[in-house]
């Protein structure tokens, strides 16, 4: 003769656990009460890799104000980023460089609109390993030489760059072609935006650059400034000269005047965020821009780059608050 | 009534069994269809005999050779790594050990197969490099030599797993003929038992290969991103896997020539894993020993 499996002592227990599961899902499901002014939403951002650290700082500081908003920072290049802005797939793109036509027409293909706002001075920086004793500045000339298409293949030794430079290779990193970075610096030093010779380690994390520079005695690279103020003890400065003796005579390292008053030259650049006007209807994402417009000179300054000038400050703000009026959803 | 029933599982088995086919030869399609277009703008030659790879800047260069040999370098480093430790292992846990030291030291072989393989990348970087770095002069921060040396740990279990399988597979009566004619244990395991196992050491051997040529994580953190033709494992180098991910994770647009480089780069991947599975399924037959 069979006995039932669950005697009817087992069958008490069992029903009390499921009396007792029931009762604590209703009280794990009943949350605190939501503050009116607590904020929720999500906020993506992606974009430059320079502009990162600051989106990433802005955004630190907002969750410890609003720890129910997701903020997420990717980086996968200025116009990595801009790709997947113009399908609207992100609510603020980091730049560091202006918006391209192409990408103005791929927004407007997808109605799309947006607002450029200005956050941020950068001085690109070129950097060395710190035990290289040699290369302590370099001219706008040298650098093309260097970096040029047609220096592909040939121009593989310090020597080559300038004579009084040892005869050993030279082992290049730079930002990748999907970065802002990139476009910034070909179009500065060559000329011609993305005109690149294509030998060299290129990625659109900055951090992997810093990596290659600071564990390679020969190498040579170049990213945004806040990326060698976090990384100092591992990285050298090289000064460069512009040979233009109006705008600051001999070689120039980048600093927070330097790049203010313009003699950092050709390498000193404007940063920006772009945000989308469908996001900018939401009120988490107006006010994280609005917090990010004041917080940015503060934090622009931790994290290594220039902060704006008060009146551009102002500005800024007034032409955010104008793009929201202008966006607002009639409620 | 049961026969409908049994068809009916009989079709959902056929079916399982056709979607994987199904799949396999959708991903081929669309590997010929894309290459195809890629190879209308660019010369099959100067694809594969070409020494420069920059097809996302303003020189392009489409010269497959460096990625190539970046692959085949790393993969290298990593056999010369796992093989000998690979089978050393098999051949003691097959033929020396105890099974109390089998039990417990086998499965711990298979963790060393489920580190997550970006662990490894960043082990590769942080640890092996720096720690390479300090008695290797010149070796720069990328380079092939330290993923090729975690790809070896990565891929040991492989070898040794199989190769255990193939030892344990011959009889143990050629064992004990070899014991019989006064052999010593070296020299049975080396001279007879290794030489009847090598159909199974080999398959082992180019599954782990196989397994290497496509890995992808591992050397995209610590192998470099700088296309370099050079069998030099010392400096930085960049290999098929790590280009695909490169370009994927750009703003490359859809149905540029650009975009294309990276069906073409897939389509050498799946050539060579492809050609490598059917010289082990060849050598496996024309090696393949059969006892009683």
């Amino acid at each position: 003769m069979k006995r039932s499996i669950l005697k009817n002592s087992n069958r008490f227990r069992f029903g009390n656990l499921v009396i007792l599961a029931v009762i604590a899902l209703v009280i794990a499901s009943c949350g605190q009460p939501k503050k009116s002014n607590e904020k929720t939403g999500n906020i993506s951002i992606d974009g430059s890799s320079t502009v990162y650290p600051i989106s990433e700082a802005v955004a630190e500081e907002y969750l410890a104000l609003n720890p129910k908003v997701r903020v997420t920072v990717g980086e996968s290049g200025t116009g990595g980023g801009f790709k997947k802005f113009g399908r609207g797939e992100i609510d603020i793109n980091d730049a560091s460089r202006a918006i391209k036509q192409g990408e103005i027409e791929a927004c407007e293909a997808n109605n799309i609109k947006f607002i450029e706002l200005l956050i941020a001075y950068d001085g690109m920086a070129i950097v060395v390993n710190p035990n290289n004793t040699w290369a302590t500045d370099i001219t706008v000339a040298e650098l093309k030489k260097l970096w040029e298409p047609a220096a592909q293949g040939k121009i593989t030794k310090w020597n080559q760059v300038r004579t009084t430079w040892p005869d050993k290779e030279i082992h290049l990193y730079g930002a990748g072609t999907a970065s802002g970075t990139f476009d910034y610096f070909t179009e500065a030093i060559m000329g011609e935006a993305k005109s690149c010779r294509g030998d060299y380690t290129a990625s659109e994390d900055d951090n992997v650059l810093v990596q290659g520079v600071a564990s390679d005695d020969l190498a040579l690279g170049f990213f945004g400034l806040s990326y060698f103020e976090n990384n100092k003890d591992k990285l050298k400065l090289v000064a460069v000269n512009d040979e233009n003796p109006e705008n600051g005579d001999g070689a120039i390292l980048p600093t927070l005047e330097t790049v203010k008053d313009k003699t950092y030259a050709p390498l000193s650049r404007p940063l920006f965020i772009y945000v989308n006007s469908t996001a900018a209807e939401k009120e988490v994402i107006q006010d994280f821009v609005t917090f990010y417009l004041e917080q940015a000179p503060a934090l622009v300054k931790e994290v290594g780059y220039i902060p704006l000038e008060d009146n551009e400050i102002a500005a800024g703000k007034a032409v955010w608050a104008d793009f929201v009026k202008a966006h607002a959803v009639i409620k | 009534m049961r026969r409908p029933k049994e068809k009916l599982i009989e079709k959902l088995l056929a079916a399982s069994g056709w979607l994987t086919i199904l799949t396999t030869l959708g991903i081929l399609v669309i590997l010929v269809y894309e290459s195809g277009q890629f190879f209308a703008d660019v010369s099959v030659w100067e694809f594969l005999t070409g020494t420069e790879w920059t097809p996302l800047f303003s020189k392009k260069e489409f010269g497959i050779l460096p990625l190539l040999t970046a692959t085949l370098l790393t993969s290298v480093i990593a056999l010369l790594v796992a093989l000998p430790v690979g089978l050393t292992i098999a051949i003691y846990l097959n033929e020396y050990s105890n099974r109390k030291f089998r039990s417990t030291v086998k499965p711990m072989l298979e963790v060393l197969a489920s580190v997550p393989t970006v662990v490894y990348g960043f082990f590769a970087l942080t640890i092996i490099t720096p720690f390479l770095q300090s008695f290797i002069p010149g070796l720069a921060g990328f380079n092939s030599i330290s993923p090729g040396i975690v790809m070896g740990i990565m891929i040991i279990p492989m070898i040794s797993s199989l190769s255990e399988d193939a030892l344990f597979a011959v009889p143990k009566s050629l064992r004990d003929a070899s014991y019989g004619m006064g052999a010593t244990r070296f020299q049975t395991v080396f001279r007879v038992l290794i030489p009847s196992a090598a159909s199974g050491i080999i398959v082992s051997v180019i599954l782990a290969v196989s397994r290497a040529i496509g890995e992808t994580m591992i050397v995209a953190i610590a192998a470099g991103q700088q296309p370099n033709f050079t069998l030099n494992p010392l400096v930085p180098v960049e290999t098929i896997t790590t280009y695909i991910v490169q370009v994927s994770l750009g703003d490359v647009p859809r149905d540029s020539l650009e975009y294309r480089t990276i069906f073409a780069a897939g389509m050498v991947l799946f050539i060579i894993t492809f050609i490598m599975n059917n010289i082990s399924l060849w050598l496996k037959r024309k090696y393949h020993r059969q006892y009683e």
